[in-house]
């Protein structure tokens, strides 16, 4: 089975502060990391090919320093890694980034199946994966927790809607995404990291991936910020110490003042 | 394009400090833009010398297209709340440019179909197949971008549900139009385009989208962030359509289908009780579950609660779970790092039950208790039961 696996380069979180005046996101110095999200995509990939053989190729779209990423997953044991860098993609949103994906893919010959995480920690927007399938006239299926079989071109699957399961059978080539919780994630060993070294490893730009300009980066995008702010901030409310019975009355009192019904209902 | 006129510019810098994105830095008393920016304009605006241009390509205006469109999510021929509550924003909006408000609906044995009309559609267009009963991602953005494409609404709006989020973009990359997720706000401004507002960088700062090119312009919403109407008398009609079968076709085969019974999803959930490290063992989730049950909510955890073991993944609250908006969040011994605030920052009502009173999330909670949850928690299922049993 030959997978692509996308995965993108994200402000590692533990770091990101925002200057508490400006809100202006503190950049210096910060670290980019493997998009946690991609790490269940990444671990389900290699499930697969170790049950069925095959390749993965990984796909990143980012700045030059994206390319730590890519190194992360050839060193859990995907096969390659094409980083697709160009100041035309610059300034992309959803549509745009799945526009550039798609022409790499394109280009990168055939495919079984593409995996996308749920979301980012940074765009979160969940919005690229269904975006690229479309471009790529592919069937998707999102929120995937087991793969259950493959055979003659097709996978079954489970994935999870917010109040049930569905068995789904899919031909391929397909998209799919896979949720936290489907599998763990295994970590790079020393001797995967030297491996790594070896493997074949790329940088694309848009030229090369016969991506049309005027589809690519801010030219391509249909969404334009136009205002960023800072968010209202919550005010410190009431703390009380100790569990004395008339603390827990009076948070059962704010809690009937605020109309928490505690015969609450789930909707 | 943005350009800096040398001339004019005289290197004070106030720019490279406006720019969230840190695209801006001084090089020789010059300010430098970055591949990332954004053209937000927030350097423009800023520069009392007029030494910052944005250029922007001017597009033909998209002018016949009209009106707002709901996705009218069903499940099982029930008709989603998040979709009442977008036909509430959606009703304000539609008045506010006397535009008509739509719904789209697929199903099979939708039965409640005119209480959209109570909720404020105007028209209500209803798909009705067996092939519908159950989301299908191809099938259903192929009839719903056809239909699009038919009547031309400026606005559509979706509920951010699992559904939801997986239909969206596929429809949006259908009509090469832009989507924002998971907005928080939406007004419509004096040219007539939506400014769509939406948390960015893990709610760090909020961004305003607009999509000024291209139609319809699209949103997902959460479900809770928009409210619902009164249920009125309202005139709404009715359209039946034929599903053409050849969008009904499809590569993807739904074998079988399964309810979780009961259970309710953190992200449907109007209570929750959460807890994290300081529960300490897995046994502890057992007390929240008996404190869930007495408030009628659902547990949900942070991080390290999960990777501990203690809760189900499915369950977890933050920058790398989910983010939940309820009525009422209940967090015990989670100490409030900002990648679980932004997972439940925006609940109307936030408790805290920490024993450090210095813990973080002491400064977002409503009301906070610095106490050992595992005396506190008991003390408070009781008192809670006696109050019940006062009414
Ligand atoms: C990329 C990335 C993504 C992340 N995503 C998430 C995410 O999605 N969700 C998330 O939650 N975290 C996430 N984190 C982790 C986050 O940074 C924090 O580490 C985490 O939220 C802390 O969890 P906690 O509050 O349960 O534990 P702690 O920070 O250890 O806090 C435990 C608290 O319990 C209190 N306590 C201890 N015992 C008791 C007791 N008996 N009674 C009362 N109080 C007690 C302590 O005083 C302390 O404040 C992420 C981190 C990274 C780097
Ligand atoms: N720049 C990118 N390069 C590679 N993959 C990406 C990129 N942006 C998004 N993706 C993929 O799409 C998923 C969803 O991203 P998003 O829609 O940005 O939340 C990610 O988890 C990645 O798998």
């Amino acid at each position: 089975m030959n997978i692509i696996v996308c995965l993108k380069q994200v402000p590692d979180a533990d770091e990101v502060k925002t200057d508490p005046e400006t809100g202006r996101i503190v950049r210096e110095g910060i670290k980019g990391t493997v998009n946690p999200f991609d790490m269940f995509i990444l671990e389900e990939a290699l499930r697969l090919k170790e049950q069925f053989g095959g390749k993965i190729t990984l796909l990143s779209m980012g700045p030059k320093d994206a390319i730590h990423t890519l190194y992360y997953g050839l060193a859990v044991g995907a096969d390659e890694g094409y980083l697709l860098s160009d100041s035309k993609f610059a300034g992309s949103d959803t549509l745009a980034t799945s526009y550039a994906l798609s022409c790499a893919i394109k280009t990168l010959g055939l495919y079984d199946l593409i995996m996308c995480g749920i979301k980012t920690t940074d765009g979160d927007t969940g919005q690229v994966g269904a975006n690229l399938a479309e471009l790529l006239d592919i069937p998707s299926v999102y929120y995937v927790n087991r793969i259950l079989s493959y055979q003659n071109d097709f996978i079954k699957v489970e994935r999870f809607l917010e109040d049930r399961s569905q068995i789904l059978e899919v031909h391929l080539p397909c998209l799919i995404s896979i949720i936290k919780g489907a599998n763990v994630p295994r970590m790079p060993t020393l001797e995967g990291k030297i491996e790594a070294e070896g493997k074949q490893l790329k940088i694309l730009n848009a030229f090369e991936v016969n991506a049309i300009e005027k589809y690519c980066g801010i030219e391509g995008s249909p969404t334009r910020v136009i205002e960023i702010f800072l968010p209202e901030k919550r005010k410190k409310g009431v703390i009380l110490k100790g569990c004395r019975e008339q603390n827990i009355t009076k948070l059962i009192q704010f809690l009937k003042n605020k109309k928490i019904s505690i015969f609450g209902m789930c909707s | 394009m943005i350009t800096i006129d040398r001339e004019k510019c005289i290197g004070c810098g106030e720019c490279v400090d406006v720019c969230v994105f840190g695209s801006i830095s001084m090089k020789d008393n010059h300010p430098i833009i970055s591949d990332d920016c954004r053209l937000c304009g927030s350097c423009a605006k800023v520069c009392q010398y007029n030494a910052i241009e944005i250029k922007r390509e001017k597009k033909k205006k998209v002018t016949d297209w009209r009106g707002i469109l709901i996705f009218g999510e069903q499940r099982d021929g029930v008709i989603l709340e998040v979709v009442y509550e977008l036909l509430g924003k959606g009703r304000k909006l539609a008045d506010s440019i006397n535009e008509p408000l739509l719904c789209v609906i697929l199903g099979k044995f939708v039965a409640e179909i005119n209480k959209l009309a109570l909720y404020g559609a105007d028209e209500i267009h209803y798909f009705e197949d067996v092939k519908l009963e159950s989301f299908n991602c191809e099938i259903y953005s192929n009839i719903i971008s056809n239909f699009i494409k038919k009547i031309k609404p400026s606005i559509f709006l979706i509920g951010a549900t699992s559904i939801g989020r997986e239909l969206g973009p596929r429809v949006a990359a259908k009509l090469k139009t832009g989507l924002t997720a998971d907005c928080t706000g939406l007004e419509v401004n004096k040219e007539g385009l939506l400014v769509q507002t939406r948390p960015a960088f893990g709610g760090n700062i909020m961004a305003s989208i607009i999509c000024p090119n291209s139609r319809p312009q699209m949103a997902t919403v959460r479900p809770k962030v928009m409210k619902k109407l009164e249920a009125k008398e309202r005139e709404g009609k009715l359209f039946n359509h034929v599903v053409n079968s050849e969008l009904i076709d499809s590569s993807i085969k739904i074998l079988g289908e399964i309810k979780f019974n009961g259970q309710c999803d953190i992200n449907n959930a109007e209570i929750i009780v959460s807890g994290g490290l300081g529960v300490g063992k897995k046994e502890g989730f057992d007390l929240l579950e008996k404190l869930a049950l007495e408030l009628n909510g659902v547990i949900a955890a942070s991080r390290p609660a999960v990777d501990a073991g203690w809760a189900d993944p499915n369950i977890q609250v933050g920058m790398s779970g989910k983010v939940v908006q309820p009525h009422l969040y209940v967090a015990c011994g989670i100490s409030g790092a900002v990648q679980h605030r932004v997972g439940m920052e925006t609940s109307d009502v936030i408790v805290a039950i920490n024993k450090d009173e210095r813990a973080p999330i002491f400064d977002i909670a409503d009301f906070g208790i610095v106490a050992d949850l595992y005396d506190f928690i008991p003390k408070f299922i009781q008192n809670l039961k006696n109050s019940k049993a006062q009414i």
